[in-house]
Order: C-alpha cells, then sequence, then structure tokens
C-alpha cells in the first residue's frame, strides 16, 4: 500500500500580523479587501460592489443633514424596567453594556436639522443599540419628534434599523407601534410629509407601525425587510422562500415600497422629496 | 374534540368528575341513593376547582387561552349580539375568513363587530386559518371600521390570535403596512372603539384591529409583544423555555392592567370561559356596555382625543421613575 499513500500536504501558517487587525473589511458580495478609511469616506459603502455596511446613527445624521445643522433632542432618555425581565441576564444589564458598546443611551437618536437648507425632524435608529428595538424610549422619541414636526410645520423622516419590538418591554414595547403610528395620524392630518427610510435590517413591529406609514417610503439597496423573519415563515409553513424574498428589490418590484437609493445618493433623493412634498419649488442645484 | 379534555393540572378535577358520574349513574341504575356521597364529591370537586383556578401560572393561563374548548369570537357574538349580519372580502384580493365582521345589534342598538376567530373543528380551523390573519384580513376590518365610523356606529372588536400569519403571501401583499394603515387610522376615528382580548393577543397581529377607547380583556387571555415560545426561542434559545418566557413577559390580564394596557378585567367562570360560556358571555356583555355607555357620553372629537392620549402615555422611561409616576411592577403588586 506504500505506493498509494496520501500525498502530504504542509499547512500554510499566516502570520496574523501581517494584516493589520480593523484596518481592512471584506466585503461579502465581491469578496474585495477594502481599507476602512475608504469605505467610510464612502459612507460605509463598497464602492465598487455597491455593498452596504451598516453604519451608526450618528454617522448617518451627519451624512445626511446640512453639516452644524443637526440639534439633538431628548438625548438622556433612557428605558426603566417596568417588568423587571430577566432571562440569562437582567435587563438593566444588557441595557449598561448596549451603553457601553455604542455610547448611546438607547436604540434612538432623534432631533431637528437642515437637509440642503429643508428644516426636518428626524429620528434615526441604532442598529448596535439592541439589534435597534423599538421600546418605551424609541416609541417615545419617535413620538416626540412626529408631535415637534407637527409644532413647527417641518417635515418628518425616519430611518429604521431594527429588528422590532424589544421583548424585555413587554408589552409596553407592543403599544409604541400605536402611540407612534397615532402620532402619524396627526402628522397626516397636518399636512406635513413623512419620509420612512428603511435600512438593514428593518423587521416586525417597526415595519408594521410608522416604517411603513411614509408618505414615501425609500429603501436602502438589499436591506432585508419583513414583518416575520424569513426562518420564521420556513419553520412554520415550510413554504420555499422565493428568490430575493424580503430584500428592498423584492419589495420594489411587488409594489411595497417607492424608490430603492444607495446611501451615498440619499440625502440629495430626500432634498429633492421634501421639495415636491413640502417646499413646492424644484431646488436649486446645488 | 372530546368534551372531557382536560389540560394536565385539569386532571385532578377530570377525575373528581368522573368520579361523581360514576356515582349518579350507579344511583339512577340501581336505584339507590348516593346523594350524601354525591355531595361529598361535589364539595371537593369545588374545593379542587378553587385551589387549581387560583393559583394558576402565567403558563397554566396561556394554556387556558389556548384550550381547545374555548369559546370563539362566533360563541361570543351569537350571545352577546342580535342580528349579526356577516360582511366580506376587502374589495381588492379576497376575503379572509381569519377576521370575521359585520353589522349587529346590542340590545337593539346598531354596532360594527370585528373579531379574530379561530375555528373549533378542523374543516372551521382551516376556513378560519387558525385565526391568523393573513393582510386582506386587516383590510377588510379597515373597510369595516370606516363603515362604522361613517355611519356613526360604534365598533367592537374581539382579539384572540397567535399572530398574524407568517407566510410567503403574507410579506407579499405587505402585512406589516395592512396593520400600521389600522393602527393609523383606528386612532383617527370618531365612533367609539372598544377592543377585547378573548383568548390570545398575539403581538402586532392583535393590536391591528386593538387601537381602541377602551380595552377589556378575559382574566385568563394574555396580551403579548411575542409568543412565549418565540420569546424563549429567541432569549433563552430553547423553545422548551416558554414557561419562563410567559412569566417574565407579565403579560397576564392582571398585570397588563397595572401596566395601563387594559381598562378591565373580565371574570370568567370558576375553572376558565369554557366551563360555562354563557355566563362568560354574559358578564363580558356588561363590561361591553358599561364602556360603551361611557363612551357614549362624549363627543366623536373627544374620542378621537382620549384614544390618542391613552396610547400617548403608554410607555415607562427614567422620566415616568423618577418622577415616581410608575411604580416598579413588583412593589404595585405587593
Amino acid at each position: 500500500m506504500a505506493l498509494f499513500q496520501k500525498p502530504k500536504y504542509s499547512t500554510v501558517i499566516v502570520k496574523k500580523k501581517d494584516i493589520p487587525h480593523g484596518m481592512w473589511k471584506k466585503c461579502p458580495v465581491s469578496g474585495d479587501i477594502i481599507y476602512n478609511k475608504e469605505l467610510e469616506q464612502n459612507q460605509n459603502v463598497v464602492p465598487k460592489s455597491g455593498y452596504h455596511f451598516p453604519i451608526t446613527a450618528r454617522k448617518r445624521i451627519s451624512h445626511l443633514l446640512d453639516e452644524g445643522s443637526f440639534t439633538e433632542l431628548e438625548k438622556d432618555l433612557c428605558a426603566g424596567d417596568p417588568l423587571e425581565f430577566v432571562d440569562s441576564k437582567p435587563y438593566p444589564e444588557r441595557l449598561a453594556a448596549y451603553q457601553k458598546k455604542t455610547g448611546e443611551n438607547d436604540s434612538i437618536v432623534s432631533g431637528v436639522g437642515k437637509i440642503h437648507g429643508i428644516p426636518v425632524s428626524i429620528a434615526v435608529f441604532d442598529f448596535q443599540f439592541a439589534g435597534g428595538s423599538l421600546g418605551s424610549v424609541a416609541g417615545e422619541k419617535i413620538t416626540r419628534a412626529i408631535e415637534l414636526a407637527i409644532k413647527e410645520k417641518i417635515p418628518c423622516i425616519v430611518v429604521s434599523a431594527s429588528g422590532g419590538a424589544r421583548m424585555q418591554e413587554g408589552i409596553l414595547s407592543l403599544m409604541q407601534m400605536a402611540k407612534t403610528s397615532a402620532a402619524l395620524g396627526r402628522l397626516s392630518e397636518a399636512k406635513l410629509p413623512f419620509i420612512s427610510v428603511l435600512t438593514d435590517p428593518t423587521a416586525g413591529g417597526v415595519t408594521a407601525s410608522f416604517a411603513t406609514l411614509g408618505d414615501v417610503i425609500i429603501a436602502e439597496p438589499g436591506a432585508r425587510i419583513c414583518f416575520a423573519g424569513a426562518r420564521v415563515i420556513k419553520e412554520t409553513t415550510n413554504e420555499e422562500l422565493p428568490e430575493g424574498f424580503q430584500s428592498a428589490e423584492f419589495l420594489f418590484q411587488r409594489g411595497l415600497i417607492d424608490q430603492v437609493v444607495p446611501r451615498t445618493e440619499m440625502r440629495d433623493r430626500l432634498r429633492d422629496l421634501l421639495a415636491a412634498l413640502y417646499v413646492k419649488k424644484e431646488p436649486t442645484q446645488a | 374534540m372530546d368534551n372531557n379534555y382536560a389540560l394536565d393540572f385539569e386532571q385532578p378535577l377530570r377525575g373528581l368528575i368522573e368520579q361523581m358520574e360514576h356515582l349518579h349513574q350507579l344511583s339512577a341504575e340501581n336505584n339507590i341513593d348516593l346523594s350524601k356521597e354525591i355531595r361529598g364529591i361535589e364539595k371537593k370537586i369545588a374545593e379542587t376547582k378553587k385551589s387549581i383556578y387560583s393559583n394558576l401560572t402565567p403558563w397554566q393561563r396561556v394554556q387556558l387561552a389556548r384550550h381547545p374548548q374555548r369559546p370563539y369570537a362566533y360563541d361570543y357574538i351569537e350571545r352577546i349580539f342580535t342580528g349579526f349580519q356577516e360582511l366580506h372580502g376587502d374589495r381588492a384580493f379576497r376575503d379572509d375568513r381569519a377576521i370575521i365582521g359585520g353589522t349587529a345589534f346590542l340590545n337593539g342598538e346598531s354596532v360594527m363587530v370585528i373579531a379574530q376567530h379561530k375555528g373549533r373543528t378542523t374543516r372551521e380551523k382551516l376556513k378560519h386559518n387558525f385565526g391568523s390573519p393573513y393582510p386582506e384580513g386587516y383590510r377588510k376590518a379597515l373597510r369595516l371600521m370606516k363603515m362604522a365610523d361613517k355611519f356613526d356606529m360604534p365598533i367592537i372588536t374581539f382579539v384572540d390570535t397567535q399572530g398574524a400569519y407568517p407566510g410567503v403571501a403574507s410579506e407579499e401583499r405587505h402585512v406589516s403596512e395592512a396593520i400600521a394603515v389600522n393602527l393609523r387610522e383606528m386612532s383617527l376615528m370618531g365612533s367609539p372603539i372598544i377592543s377585547t382580548v378573548i383568548g390570545e393577543g398575539g403581538s402586532g397581529g392583535a393590536l391591528g384591529i386593538a387601537v381602541a377607547n377602551k380595552i377589556l380583556i378575559l382574566e385568563n387571555a394574555y396580551y403579548s409583544v411575542i409568543s412565549p415560545e418565540g420569546c424563549a426561542a429567541i432569549l433563552w434559545k430553547d423553545r422548551a423555555k416558554a414557561p419562563q418566557a410567559a412569566k417574565a413577559l407579565k403579560f397576564g390580564a392582571t398585570e397588563i392592567e397595572k401596566l395601563g394596557i387594559v381598562d378591565g378585567v373580565v371574570k370568567e367562570p370558576i375553572g376558565g370561559a369554557h366551563n360555562d360560556p354563557d355566563a362568560a358571555a354574559a358578564t363580558l356583555k356588561e363590561a361591553i356596555e358599561a364602556q360603551l355607555a361611557e363612551l357614549k357620553k362624549m363627543t366623536p372629537e373627544e374620542r378621537i382625543e382620549q384614544r390618542y392620549q391613552r396610547f400617548r402615555k403608554i410607555g415607562v422611561t427614567d422620566e415616568d421613575v423618577s418622577d415616581g409616576k410608575i411604580v416598579p411592577i413588583k412593589e404595585a403588586a405587593s
């Protein structure tokens, strides 16, 4: 048997230090390696493949709004623990860990600012904070952002990135869906535009409330948007899922959203929409 | 379904009832007086019922809420109202029978009834999709509610669903939008709206017909952001931990009443509504009448404002805690 011995391969040991940690990212679509700085300069979008990496709420706001125009509101609002919820960890401990990790108090950053000079009330989800989950704080901040828009007679924008309702606040989280949607009812009666921007991922209670109530609904390319997650659907129904199911493009093709807009074009697109719906004058090209 | 169906914790009771039936039979067949023995067992049954049903765990209540004999929407509708005329379809795609709706009379007064219905037999369950609505169900509900609002009729809804149906078609026809639109539109209606959770209040699928001025819940029903199994799968990584999740979510009737989610807990007959559907419906009817009488005193504008504020104030942040407005649930209970 010696004639047919298995060929011997030697393992090549890659020295970890050859690739400096945290300076590069690998694009999941093209497999290309991109320098972090280049990625940041392009709003975390891979230039060649168009893949959208996640982005923090604050970064997003800085990309969307006129420089220096943002005034943050309700920054200090923090969650309570009304259910004294404990799974493997008490809820307050989880909150503290997310606060430490993100530097945010909860999953929403909100305030007022300007987009090419047009005033807006804006609330943006930070997915890094508890999966962008919708609890009492997020619900309250979004509702206040909508109410502020009504008071100031300005448009409202919500950028979603959320797994849905926050389980640790139980039924109180569910009710944030009704609270925010009712506020949008008032915004609508005041004839002020609401633009909903859906980013990866937008799911559950967020999708089933304010996120799908936009006068205009825009999604980022490739964003997963759903009510029930694909895994849940597969497990419950044993259905074959169509290709691209629950992607922004899938929803667009089915007529469920208005546009799919790359992040790098979002600011100008919002300007164009607000110019049409709110200012009602064609914008002068900046 | 077998009429003798009993949940695990009901077994001791089932045994006693069988004993009693046996004694009755014996007494009748042999013409002997066993009334003393029968009275003894009856007393024991009453005691056992009390000890079982006054100490239910949250998970046991979930099982009661899902009891196969539990009265469903039609059972209440036929007992509470007269002249129910079911109206069908969303005028766009099809008629989703997971949500039923139509006009009816409450003590002779016209109302619109909207309800999630699970269905008892296999055939009925399939017809009503086990009470899990597709988007067209919510759109039908909205169509009927808008009609009621136009004709100044009170809207009475009954919530009993595990949740909106999670399926490809459901997503393709935008179930989230269908629910969201209902949340917004219900908040703008001048008609009185009263919702009652009669069994399972499953998440957004329940809320989609429950943005009401007054919300009631039956004693053994529950109303939750997520099913106990779903929550257990995500937070405990194990669906079998559903009993723990049921406890942690504090979604029982009295617990959510303390959180200000519901305006009243409707007592059920001892052992649960399925033990006496007539009595359960009678109690519920009284509760609905009382709420409706209050709402009828208000103008449409006042009802819209009351409903808005009702939901507007829900939520607990550190502001509430430091103001001492909301007491943590444990302290409130003691």
